[in-house]
């Protein structure tokens, strides 16, 4: 059985999983522990076969079934990209699943939940493999749907039935663009196959048309900005494993989608299509995880950050297009390289802290910040698995974040070589905004971590949390030692890449696994290198060292006593910072532009007894000039247009005559 | 053979940096007291207290999580690496390139990120007041760092700090505006991340303004031993960055003689002395800012930084 039917059948047992489930929740038996379980081997499965056609280097695959529009039947395709983001999807897919073995014990309404669950899974395990903008289609509104079902679970919220709401508009709006986008590539001929757009070569108005309304669609999919509204409203909402999935493995299927279109649908790239690409990704980035830092629900923080990393990433895919159309394409290599690394790395970061935070409820019911603290105490594991994953996420080395984003980095010092002024001019901005996005991620960290696993309890759930079962921890674990391997062995990963780079740029980064000591060198070792394993290996040494020769030689004495806190300790919790507070300096330096945030001090008169009060006011500027008047001008449209709902017959013939001639006369001209 | 004696050196550098740390900061003390009219301690003081307070017991909070006591064997690890990698009298250190500048960067970030975490750990008011205000500097000390490292990287064609030292000795170099700039954007930073005068007091305590001491209130003995003695080397290695980017003459290029690396050896010494007299005079010299200033502060080192880098991209086609 070849790689690509192996794939198929896997996917297609989930999607049956989904039917089984229904079944057998309907006849009332416990199909926890099954549903996941199945769920789990299926996606590792998938994970194995994936990364083996990979590593391989497999020729491309393809299949045709008779199944969908009658005249074209769908078609299915392995190659080298597809078959990386099918193991990234597997392996994130088996890491929710192996989880939610455990998790999924607590869920209030399992039969909301268990059936969607696997036919996500499956669905977004065949987006990428799909050939024809129909399977595709269809397939992306599969996963849309069984993710909106998911976001549903908890409708009786009614902050849950907003996020389902505007999701699926946002939802439905990005497939549209989508299909614009392939109505556009497709032609008047109607060559819905990706082995036709491929093959055609359009001008480069209706490619630029394209690209954008590509953009647009797998944007809105992938939270960026400014179609990043629903993104923290939907994937909180969700159950804690399918946030995890939603954030870590849905987006980067919208990156798939981006990188298909762009890297190989659309042909010989053009300079000027990086553009927008890059103004999108940095504002995203710097968006999203201002954000974050405001945010004080635990679940919502990570969304926002889940939209800043895939401005990361669109940012590594835009400066590949921009070396791939300006003909460097070992430059190009190495941005997309940098891209899809930081896609991998997210992936294992943010499922892993999605998991802890679903621990945390679990434990304490609590996912505001304000009723935490104090966690490591109570849930060491989870708390010290939460820390590798904050370390991660703010791109410390020698874990898995800094390598992507120093890779980034490395094409952005890259960026002088442009021919164009306005790549030039680009270059150094985005260098600064990747600077910028990663300190403030850093700080952003800091503080979710802080607040929650540190400092004392807030609320009594808090203070009596208890650490959650064997499945969720050994989920966590594994993904933080993945963060800790793909942080010190990156050199591995990148010769991974290489079949997918030889595929969408046409060029490669040099062999990393021959170097000496497994160090990577992006361009060449004099130029820069870096050694995860080495700098780690030194770290513990030192610290080791350090710590028996203070132990043997100096003191190993310790004693417990009541917090010094300059001699004056307050026995209340409420004393210490709060996520608010801990902000509020950030708040004061970049919060002016960029929520238009202010803070009134209400200070009572001198003699008198009224509290003071401090108040916080800001604007979602996104919100308020694009999504506001939109909804306005929609609601004043339909307003207009009830009229039409009382016209008598008469009229509304003379409307549908109407009608058919322009339709007609538009006929007419078109021909 | 060659390895052998690399590794030795290797480990020269390491000891050197962790010997002369606490001799920098006793040297600034001392000019800073010299120059208030004080007799001020004897430079070696701060080894007497590193010794003092590791010998001490150490006293850890009732609320402090197992994390609070692993943090400064972290934080001390990551700066010692960190310095570990700039070189002082000789490039060409065996591991120089496990690490290039940005990494450097990022160690350091590292060590802070730990830093923040350790001052919030115990959970009272003055660590998270701490925190919360190094938070706020980092976001913008740390990309001011990171573009100054571009600019360094764009004109020397390397991210790897000995590649840049040996060009800069070069007379390839000449003089350039974004050299000038970096270097102002560099010390600007350097005053940030040391918390020195004017944006923190190292000196203070229990005043609303501090930062640095904020964050460390609740340790003691070997703890406080370990993170002040980071803070210590974090300055050797602002020091030594700044003297091997913008004064690497006399700096023995790797393949040296070993005569070339006493010289450099004693040359160091002197750059660093220069540099410790130069931090006290103008600590001594300028009053201490509000924490809202800060930004302004950094925001001018985080701007000028970028305009180099702009300079620089714009520039290299006209070359």
């Amino acid at each position: 059985m070849s790689a690509l039917a192996a794939l198929m059948s896997l996917d297609a047992a989930l999607l049956s999983l989904g039917v089984i489930a229904g079944f057998l929740i309907a006849w009332r038996v416990s199909a926890n522990a099954f549903v996941y379980g199945a769920a789990f081997a299926l996606s590792l499965g998938a994970f194995v076969v994936a990364s083996w056609a990979l590593l391989f280097a497999a020729p491309p695959q393809s299949l045709t079934l008779p199944i969908g529009l009658p005249w074209i039947g769908a078609h299915f395709r392995l190659d080298a990209l597809s078959a990386f983001f099918i193991a990234l999807i597997g392996l994130g897919s088996a890491a929710a699943s192996f989880y939610a073995i455990g998790y999924g014990r607590h869920e209030r309404s399992p039969g909301r939940v268990l059936p969607f669950y696997p036919v996500f899974l499956g669905a977004m395990g065949l987006v990428p493999l799909a050939d024809d903008a129909y399977a595709f289609l269809v397939l992306w509104e599969f996963m849309s749907l069984a993710s909106w079902a998911l976001v549903m679970a908890h409708h009786e919220r009614p902050e849950n039935a907003r996020a389902g709401y505007v999701y699926i508009l946002m939802a439905s709006f990005g497939t549209m663009m989508l299909l614009f986008a392939f109505g556009v590539l497709a032609g008047s001929e109607g060559s819905y196959q990706f082995s036709e757009m491929r093959a055609a070569s359009p001008s480069l108005a209706v490619a630029t048309t394209a690209l954008v309304l590509a953009l647009i669609g797998t944007g809105s999919k992938a939270g960026l900005a400014p179609l990043h509204v629903w993104l923290p409203l939907a994937h909180p909402a969700a159950p804690s494993h399918v946030s995890g999935l939603m954030s870590g493995v849905m987006t980067k299927v919208a990156v798939y989608a981006f990188a298909r279109v762009a890297f190989d649908l659309l042909g010989p790239a053009d300079w000027r299509w990086s553009v927008p690409v890059l103004v999108v990704g940095g504002a995203s980035g710097l968006l999203g995880v201002m954000h974050a830092l405001m945010e004080t629900d635990l679940k919502r923080s990570l969304a926002y950050s889940t939209i800043e990393n895939l401005g990361l990433i669109f940012l590594g895919l835009g400066l590949g297009l921009a070396f791939k159309a300006d003909g460097m394409n070992e430059a190009a290599a190495l941005a997309m390289t940098a891209a899809l690394m930081h896609a991998l790395n997210h992936m294992l970061f943010k499922s892993l802290l999605f998991f802890g935070v679903g621990a945390t409820l679990t434990a304490t019911g609590a996912r505001d910040m304000g009723k935490l603290g104090g966690l490591m105490n109570r849930m060491p594991a989870t708390g010290l698995f939460m820390l590798f994953g904050a370390a991660a996420i703010s791109a410390l080395p020698p874990l898995n974040g800094f390598v992507s984003e120093w890779l980034i980095l490395q094409a952005v010092l890259l960026g002088p070589a442009f021919p164009q002024w306005t790549l030039k001019l680009l270059a150094p901005t985005v260098g600064a905004a990747i600077a910028l996005t990663a300190a403030l991620a850093a700080a952003c960290f800091v503080r979710f971590y802080g607040i929650s696993f540190l400092g004392r309890p807030r609320s009594k759930e808090a203070a009596e949390a208890h650490e959650v079962d064997r499945f969720s921890l050994t989920t966590m674990g594994a993904l933080a030692a993945l963060c800790l391997i793909a942080g010190i062995l990156p050199g591995f990963v990148i010769d991974a890449l290489k079949p997918v780079m030889l595929f969408a740029v046409g060029g490669t980064m040099p062999t990393q696994s021959t170097i000496a000591w497994l160090s990577i060198a992006p361009i060449a070792a004099s130029r820069s290198s870096y050694n995860g394993l080495l700098v780690m290996i030194f770290m513990l040494a030192t610290s080791a060292l350090v710590a028996f020769i203070i132990h043997r030689l100096a003191s190993d004495a310790l004693r417990r006593a009541p917090a010094w806190d300059c001699g004056f300790p307050e026995p209340s919790p409420q004393t210490q910072y709060t996520g608010q507070s801990f902000s509020q300096p950030i708040r004061r330096v970049f919060g002016g532009f960029a929520f238009r945030a202010h803070e009134i001090v209400k200070a009572p008169t001198p003699g008198d007894m009224a509290p003071a009060r401090f108040i916080v006011r800001g604007d979602d500027l996104v919100w308020r000039a694009i999504y506001l008047p939109i909804e306005r001008g929609i609601s004043a449209l339909a307003s207009r247009l009830n009229a039409l709902q009382f016209l008598t017959i008469r009229q509304y013939l003379s409307v549908v005559f109407a009608a058919l001639v322009v339709l007609l006369l538009v006929l007419a001209g078109a021909a | 053979m060659s390895l052998l004696v690399d590794l030795a050196f290797q480990l020269v550098q390491m000891t050197v940096v962790l010997l002369i740390a606490p001799l920098l900061t006793g040297l600034v003390r001392k000019v800073k007291a010299r120059l208030t009219r004080r007799r001020g301690a004897s430079i070696f003081q701060p080894y007497i207290d590193l010794y003092r307070l590791a010998r001490k017991e150490a006293v850890v909070a009732d609320s402090a999580s197992p994390l609070f006591r692993v943090f400064p064997y972290v934080i001390f690890a990551v700066t010692w690496v960190a310095a570990a990698l700039v070189p002082t009298f000789a490039t060409g250190l065996l591991f120089s390139w496990s690490a290039d500048l940005i990494a450097i960067v990022a160690l350091l970030g590292a060590g802070r990120f730990f830093l923040a975490l350790a001052g919030m750990d115990v959970g009272t008011a003055f660590g998270g007041l701490g925190a919360s205000r190094e938070a706020m500097f980092a976001t913008l000390a740390e990309p001011a760092m990171l573009i100054t490292v571009f600019s360094l990287a764009l004109i020397a064609g390397s991210t790897q700090l000995s590649t840049v030292a040996a060009f800069m000795a070069s007379s390839a170099v000449g003089l350039r505006v974004t050299l000038a700039m970096g270097l102002v954007a560099l010390v600007m930073v350097a005053l940030a991340e040391n918390g020195r005068i004017p944006i923190d007091n190292p000196a203070t305590h229990l005043e609303l303004t501090m930062v640095h001491e904020a964050m460390v209130l609740e340790y003691s003995g070997r703890h406080l031993a370990l993170i002040e003695m980071a803070a210590m080397l974090k300055l050797a290695l602002y020091l030594s960055l700044i003297a091997c980017v913008f004064a690497p003459w006399t700096l023995a290029i790797s393949d040296t003689g070993v005569f070339d690396r006493f010289t450099g050896g004693s040359l160091y010494l002197i750059k660093m002395t220069i540099g410790c007299v130069a931090l006290g005079v103008f600590e001594t010299s300028i009053a201490k800012m509000r924490v809202f200033r800060v930004p302004d502060f950094l925001g001018a080192a985080l701007m000028l930084g970028f305009l180099g880098a702009l300079l620089l991209f714009v520039s290299r086609t006209l070359k």
